[in-house]
């Protein structure tokens, strides 16, 4: 328990976005376009770094299909920003691998074509602001 | 040589058991200054106070400590026995060795130490009281209501009733307010007009109330019971007296493109126009900018028609001075503008409305005759969606942090009208929480979710777009852990509500203080909820934080009574522990004034004679009679011009000096 | 050690009339104890405090200084305590400079229904100052008696 908690806090300290401020309203989920891609929806997401599940996330896929569209930061009314502790997550997964979770080269047979790749959309996302 | 006299008190054992009282006595006749101490087993009894008086009056004493419980208990028995035996009553302090020394400690040398060095930082501080005289001032016996909703007319009402004159200042053409919008109100579901328009009528026949409507108070100088406040009537171009409110320049006006404000905007008005057919006054008003005749001289059909010559195109506006002895803020709320909430679709769609828009197209005297139609093709919807907490419980910026309290009610109230009225009909709810404490309230909610069948979603909704005629929403359903889409023809948003704009520039010229949410804060959360921090200054309705009806009527019954209590005193009372300047050492900086929360400083231009020096300056004076004594500015004075009685620099200083010494 | 056991210090406790000093009193009829080191001053509100009381009762020897208000956004007087907190803050730094313990100096919110924290803020108070030993920084050689 203890451990889990140090890993929420870590992924707190690296996203610097609130999830205890969370009132469970259910608006990131409503705005998320891939919500029907997603294991754990954002809004559980939330929930489940308040408890320090981050392990379970960390095996999620979920954390690979966020957009990162930032529809939910947008949106919610607490300023949770939902996004932001997902990007955390994958940063937390990445360090812990040490290495590119992906190989360039498989890339081009897992990417879906339905949805916008998420490295790229983070990206321009991340730094527009 | 100051005269001092120690009285220490047992209580009991209450004291005597921890503090050897005697060993006491002793001590602080080694005080300088102290001509007399005694001790005895209870001091507030009439024996005691006896010995008190006693001493007072062989000993020609100037000034008294009494070592006894907390000031907070009997200081005011002790003053008032010192008054009798002709001390003044500031001349008395308490050395609280009860609560504060004997019942905290155990060991008696450790209390009996403790008890004296208490007993001689009370005699350091007495030896600095000075006399202080409790001033009075005379009270004004007329209120002044600002804002004329339930909550404004409901306290003049009870003020008129106990037979003192009341004024309300209305800025718009009528009474009434919010609530004269309303359809039915809940958990009744009585119509709101009709219990709202009796009391509208009462107010415009009491004797004792004058509506002064279509005004604003631009003004208020003065202070608890002496108020005085500069009103501005702003010209309708209607003489009241002689218009009838018969509406035939309203049917004869030709600029009929002016947005129906009592309709929230969904019909259109002309340019002379009664807001509604209940309003009180029942005079019409005409729109300055909207009017031909006024802008542009020409047309002047109204005048034609007007049987009674009441219409009178050069009135000018009017100014009115009245003194008050107690100031009434009634002035409301308004729904947040939604312009920050695209997603809603409300700037998109005409079929997306508020709340307050559907409570008028729900209205038999609405703009739909009561019949409830889409807004965009006037065809009857067969879904109607809700939305609540849209603005509530948002601290992004956007909306507003709080809950606004009334939504969840109301939007049960209009599912449950909806579906009463047209059952084929569905109706979604999208909640957050649902929040209905109140007699009768929970009730009510499920009843639209159990008699009526009312769809009850938790969950929020993250758009709304339109897609082949009808609206479409993106949303969660937290409870399933699903994202949905639910078509509906119509969306109504329970918009969050917010003080009235004009409730800042009110708070400002009462000198009322204000919250972060421009609500106006009250004196004490729990204990003095209808007052302002601000003498004579009292909160009624929704300008102290969101309510519903029931609730405001009964602050604003609460506030009436707080009124009438202020104003039926024939002298006030004043506190005389209250701040003070030296004007020779004060340099006018106004830095005293910057931090006084109840704008009991002002400044004069004085003569002033500093050694030998006359010279002119501007010099801070404090108003007796609205100081409270708080401090503050004391420790502002750059230059230690203010000082305050009874807590004076030098008499804190003493009790410092006393208790450090060892 | 036996030295700091001994040690009595004398601890000046400025209490605002509304709060703090009724929450002292509710302390005293709960029969809650702390050190007999503190003594109480009343004021009307913590905003009453000039830093030159404080300062004051470090020079005649005070080893700890503690002010208490009503909670923010509790006060009597509405703004007395933001005040307090704003001067207090200032002051911090002023004793930081002229070598006073910051340890010394302490602002407790406490309201009229909190007996049992005014009891726990004081005893705690107390024993940091214990630790701390005697102030003489400020202390006037010429009061010794």
């Amino acid at each position: 328990m203890k451990k889990d908690m140090e890993l929420a806090n870590e992924v707190i300290r690296i996203s610097g976005a609130n999830p205890i401020r969370c009132m469970k309203c259910g608006k990131c989920s409503a705005s998320c376009p891939s919500f029907n891609e997603m294991e754990y929806a954002p809004h559980k997401f939330v929930d489940m770094v308040v408890h320090g599940r981050i392990e379970e996330l960390m095996e999620s896929k979920s954390i690979f299909h966020c957009l990162s569209c930032f529809a939910c930061v947008e949106r919610c009314p607490r300023g949770v920003e939902p996004a932001k502790i997902v990007e955390a997550i994958r940063v937390v997964k990445q360090r812990q691998i040490g290495e590119n979770y992906l190989d360039a080269n498989d890339i081009p047979a897992i990417v879906d074509e339905q949805i916008p790749q998420q490295a790229l959309v983070s990206a321009f996302r991340k730094f527009k602001k | 040589m100051l005269k001092i006299g120690v009285f220490v008190c047992w209580c009991g054992s209450n004291i005597a058991a921890t503090v050897d009282v005697k060993q006491v006595v002793e001590a602080v006749k080694l005080q300088q200054g102290v001509v007399f101490a005694t001790d005895y087993q209870y001091m507030c009894s009439e024996a005691g106070q006896l010995i008190m008086r006693n001493a007072i009056e062989e000993y020609k004493l100037d000034g008294v400590v009494i070592c006894s419980c907390s000031p907070r208990m009997h200081e005011a028995t002790f003053r008032k026995n010192a008054e009798r035996a002709g001390l003044n009553p500031f001349m008395v302090e308490i050395a609280n060795i009860r609560e504060h020394c004997s019942w905290i400690h155990k060991d008696v040398e450790e209390g009996t130490i403790k008890a004296i060095a208490l007993a001689n930082a009370a005699i350091a501080k007495v030896k600095l009281n000075a006399p202080l005289i409790s001033g009075e001032s005379g009270v004004t016996k007329r209120a002044l209501v600002i804002g004329g909703g339930i909550a404004g007319i409901q306290t003049a009402l009870d003020i008129a009733e106990a037979g003192f004159q009341v004024d309300i200042v209305e800025k718009s053409p009528t009474i009434g307010g919010n609530m004269a919008k309303l359809d039915k109100t809940f958990p009744t579901l009585d119509c709101s007009a009709c219990i709202l328009t009796p009391k509208m009528v009462d107010a415009a026949a009491n004797p004792n109330i004058e509506l002064l409507t279509y005004s604003e108070v631009e003004k208020v100088s003065g202070f608890v019971g002496n108020f005085k406040a500069t009103i501005r009537k702003k010209a309708r171009y209607i003489n009241t007296d002689l218009c009838t409110g018969c509406g035939d320049c309203m049917s004869k006006c030709p600029s009929k493109k002016g947005k129906n404000e009592f309709n929230c905007g969904l019909n259109n008005r002309p340019a002379i126009y009664i807001p509604f057919a209940q309003a009180i006054p029942n005079v019409a008003v005409i729109d300055p900018v909207q009017c031909i005749k006024i802008t542009k001289d020409k047309c002047g059909l109204c005048q034609t028609v007007c049987s009674a010559k009441a219409i009178d195109y050069k009135q000018q506006d009017e100014i009115i001075e009245r003194e008050y002895g107690a100031i009434v803020a009634a002035t409301g709320y308004k729904p947040i503008k939604l312009d920050k909430f695209d997603e809603y679709g409300y700037s998109q769609s005409k079929d997306v409305i508020t709340s307050l828009e559907l409570e008028r197209l729900m209205n038999a005297a609405g703009p739909t005759g009561g019949k409830l139609v889409k807004p965009s093709d006037g065809s009857h919807p067969h879904t109607i969606t809700f939305i609540q907490c849209v603005g509530s419980r948002d601290i992004s910026g956007r909306g507003k942090c709080y809950c606004s309290k009334i939504c969840c009610m109301y939007t049960a109230k209009h599912a449950m009208l909806i579906r009463d009225k047209y059952p084929d009909v569905n109706v979604n709810v999208f909640y957050i929480d649902v929040r209905t404490p109140g007699k009768n309230y929970d009730e009510f909610y499920r009843r639209a979710v159990e008699e009526y069948n009312v769809n009850y979603i938790k969950g929020q909704v993250g758009k709304v777009y339109e897609s082949d005629g009808h609206l479409v929403l993106q949303a969660s359903d937290l409870l399933n852990n699903e994202q949905i889409l639910v078509n509906s023809d119509m969306v109504v948003l329970a918009t969050a509500i917010e003080a009235d704009e004009s409730a800042k520039k009110v708070a400002s010229m009462l000198t009322a203080s204000i919250d972060t949410n421009n609500f106006l804060t009250e004196a004490h959360a729990k204990l003095r909820p209808v007052e302002s921090p601000t003498a004579g200054i009292f909160l009624s309705g929704v300008c102290q934080g969101p309510k519903d009806i029931p609730e405001t009527v009964s602050q604003a019954s609460a506030c009436a009574a707080k009124v009438i209590g202020l104003l039926s005193k024939a002298k006030l009372v004043t506190n005389p522990c209250v701040a003070h300047s030296d004007e020779l050492l004060c340099n006018g900086c106004s830095n005293c004034a910057n931090v006084c929360p109840y704008g009991a400083i002002g400044y004069e231009t004085k003569l002033i004679n500093d050694h030998g020096i006359r010279e002119n300056r501007r010099v801070a004076v404090v108003n007796p009679a609205l100081c409270q004594g708080c401090g503050a500015c004391t420790v502002a004075c750059p230059s230690g011009a203010m000082d305050l009685f009874g807590f004076s620099n030098s008499q804190i200083m003493a009790e410092v000096e006393a208790i450090c010494k060892k | 050690m036996q030295e700091v056991k001994d040690f009595k210090p004398t601890i000046v406790a400025f209490c605002c009339n509304w709060c703090s000093y009724a929450g002292a009193d509710l302390a005293g009829s709960s029969r809650l104890s702390y050190p007999a080191d503190v003594k109480i001053i009343r004021v009307p509100c913590s905003g009453r405090v000039n830093p030159m009381f404080i300062l004051k009762a470090f020079e005649r020897g005070a080893d700890g200084v503690i002010i208490c208000g009503c909670h923010p956004g509790d006060c009597h007087y509405s703004t007395g305590n933001y005040y307090t907190r704003r001067r207090l803050a200032l002051l911090y730094s002023m004793l930081d400079y002229m070598g006073i313990e910051r340890g010394r100096t302490r602002v407790e919110w406490v309201s009229a229904a909190e007996g049992v924290k005014f009891s726990t803020v004081m005893n705690k108070f107390v024993e940091d100052i214990r630790a701390l030993g005697e102030c003489v920084k400020l202390g006037d050689i010429r009061c010794k008696d």
